[in-house]
């Protein structure tokens, strides 16, 4: 697994917000009584999303509190799983797919417009510390080579110019719409579809 | 070719609605009760007769493993599972099911769990997959309010409650056993087998565990008969079956076809074309990262079904299939898949820990021509060391891929890294590993 190194400065407290805390309450419900472990990496997600994209380690010790289990599997959990960041990322994350299928088509090209619109490194915070980027692997929207992740949204066949037009809104904090850059819908063949035709545009 | 009124998933491209409404329109959910009053005897028996092979990637006859479960429930409550971890590069199939098809997802859910005997259903989305795993929460709150799920589902005496779990983006949770610790709030670590997740699973208990692809055919196979969907593709590879094709082709798209569709049809028809022309193909992955390549000659006749492409020494696995072109470097290509298994590599087994991050180094400098001679064997006996020497099957994932680039395309790499290795003298003192101390 990847080495994830954890942030040094740490806030000296975590706990979860009203709203959080009800959500978290709901999903150990989902679980059979005595299993609430399960919930551990809904309730690092939870924790992520409360605090600016990144877990402390003190919300890991209060998520151990809080279903009963030691806090190094807690730990360990979030260490072993690539989706937590254990340190600062900035409000916009960036994810770019850099697997085979669209490393053919190209997705170096983005790794160079992160380069240069957001920061030299990845994994390194952008100049306002707004923004921070890094190459991943696949993220499962191969059809739609190459593409990124913005926080949760997937940017799909993109190229090295509607990248750094995509960051530069980004940056200036204007909506982004997520999906196709090449106008296509979905993952049909682009102007070639050959099946289900009498269905195309049924509803459009 | 197969006619449109053959294809499972209509909504594949969401044409329509994605909801309640599209999907009842879609035939979703109509006679969902009188399936269920057929008795799961008649389900499972159907299942086996329609031949259905787990969409997964390993290819296991799903009413063979339904007819695992225990018949009748003990003391331990049964589990189904469903894998929708989708994350073997090539591969985006599942994701547009949970996108566009999500009744069939969840009615398929509700046969299968009344198949096994189990009253609890959860579905492990990747984490990346965040809007689609909402989108089909939406569809799995739809079915509750209209009583298709829930208790007394669909007024059949059966009760289900469907609940999503989230990964965190660790490809090892797409093996089933990993799943199932990661489910328990685990590190995502294979467990040894036997005993297998039918006898032993999720909390000790008896667990079925099956794709996204392979529940989502179920309603539709059930209602159409084992027999019309056997009468689809070659014998013993039935059925239809989503295909991405990715990679250098100009049109690339998911499209559902027939198993045993020849490759060449596939990527000539739906994905309009190699790009740069046929003869400008180099190879082509079949079914995943995870599955070894074939060179342009064996693309130019082979059928896409489990068998045929066992006997090329690949395989269908999940059918991702990446269109690789001679503008590109096979060998950096092979390297990067490399990189990935060797990051997706869990650490628990040295072999694949190791050797993984072994593969990756050795090829990354064949790929700039830095390897000696002799490092081509020695590439091939490492991916040897690790393959069946795993836990799980991650070790054959990672090795494949590289002993599919060695077998065909062996020569390539020796022309590029042509020079003799420093040391090549053997003083032939086998018990004295310092060698060099006898040179005064």
């Amino acid at each position: 697994m990847s080495i994830k190194k954890v942030s040094k400065e740490q806030p000296d407290s975590f706990e979860f917000n009203e709203e959080n805390l009800k959500i978290a309450n709901d999903i150990v419900k989902n679980y059979p009584g005595g299993k609430q472990q399960s919930a551990v990496m809904s309730f690092l997600y939870l924790a992520q999303r409360q605090n600016n994209n990144w877990i402390p380690l003190m919300a890991m010790k209060y998520i151990a509190k809080l279903l009963n289990m030691p806090y190094i599997k807690v730990y360990e959990v979030a260490t072993f799983y690539s989706m937590y960041n254990l340190s600062p990322v900035g409000k916009y994350f960036v994810q770019v797919c850099t697997t085979t299928p669209c490393m053919i088509r190209g997705a170096y090209k983005l790794v160079e417009a992160c380069k240069e619109k957001i920061s030299k490194n990845q994994n390194t915070l952008s100049k306002d510390g707004k923004c921070s980027w890094v190459e991943v692997e696949c993220l499962g929207a191969c059809v739609n080579a190459p593409m990124m992740q913005i926080n949760e949204d997937y940017f799909e066949d993109l190229d090295k110019e509607k990248t750094s037009k995509i960051f530069d809104k980004m940056l200036n904090d204007e909506n982004i719409e997520p999906g196709s850059y090449r106008g296509r819908v979905n993952s049909e063949p682009e102007n070639n579809r050959k099946t289900l035709m009498d269905l195309k545009n049924a509803s459009r | 070719m197969l006619q449109d009124k053959d294809r499972i998933f209509q909504n594949l491209y969401n044409d329509g609605d994605s909801g309640i409404n599209g999907a009842v329109k879609r035939n979703d959910w109509s006679d969902t009760k009188d399936l269920i009053s057929k008795g799961r005897d008649w389900i499972i028996d159907e299942i086996k007769l329609s031949e259905l092979r787990g969409r997964g990637g390993a290819g296991f006859p799903t009413g063979l493993k339904w007819s695992f479960a225990p018949k009748e429930v003990g003391s331990r409550p049964h589990y189904l599972v469903i894998n929708a971890d989708e994350s073997e590069p090539g591969t985006c199939k599942d994701r547009d099911i949970l996108r566009f098809e999500p009744h069939k997802l969840i009615e398929g859910c509700l046969l299968a769990s009344y198949a096994v005997n189990a009253h609890t259903c959860y579905i492990y989305i990747r984490g990346e997959y965040y809007f689609e795993g909402q989108r089909l929460q939406k569809a799995i709150d739809e079915a509750y309010e209209k009583n298709l799920i829930g208790k007394n589902a669909c007024n059949s005496g059966w009760d289900l409650d469907i609940y999503i779990h989230y990964g965190a983006g660790a490809y090892i949770c797409g093996e089933e056993t990993a799943l199932l610790e990661s489910l328990e709030g685990k590190k995502g670590q294979p467990r040894l087998k036997p005993p297998f997740p039918a006898l032993v699973g999720l909390y000790g208990c008896p667990t079925i565990i099956n794709n996204v692809e392979t529940i989502a055919v179920i309603s539709t196979i059930l209602r159409r008969g084992g027999k019309w969907f056997s009468s689809l593709g070659k014998a013993k590879n039935t059925g239809t079956k989503i295909f991405c094709i990715s990679g250098n082709v100009n049109k690339p798209c998911n499209v559902e076809e027939e198993m045993g569709v020849p490759l060449k049809t596939l990527i000539e028809k739906h994905a309009g074309g190699v790009v740069g022309g046929w003869d400008n193909l180099k190879a082509v992955i079949p079914g995943g990262s995870s599955m070894p390549l074939l060179p342009k000659e064996i693309c130019d006749t082979i059928t896409m079904d489990f068998d045929s492409l066992v006997k090329e020494k690949s395989g269908l696995g999940t059918a991702g299939i990446v269109v690789i072109n001679k503008d590109q470097d096979i060998i950096k290509c092979m390297a990067r898949i490399a990189r990935f298994y060797k990051h997706e590599s869990c650490g628990q087994c040295t072999p694949c820990r190791e050797g993984s991050g072994w593969m990756w180094r050795m090829l990354e400098r064949m790929a700039k021509g830095e390897a000696s001679k002799d490092e081509v064997n020695m590439l091939m006996d490492v991916t040897k060391q690790i393959e069946g020497h795993t836990i799980c099957a991650f070790g054959e994932g990672s090795s494949w891929p590289v002993q599919g680039l060695i077998r065909h395309f062996k020569k390539e790499i020796e022309e590029r890294n042509n020079f003799n290795p420093l040391v090549k003298k053997d003083r032939n003192i086998p018990y004295l590993v310092d060698q060099h101390l006898l040179d005064k």
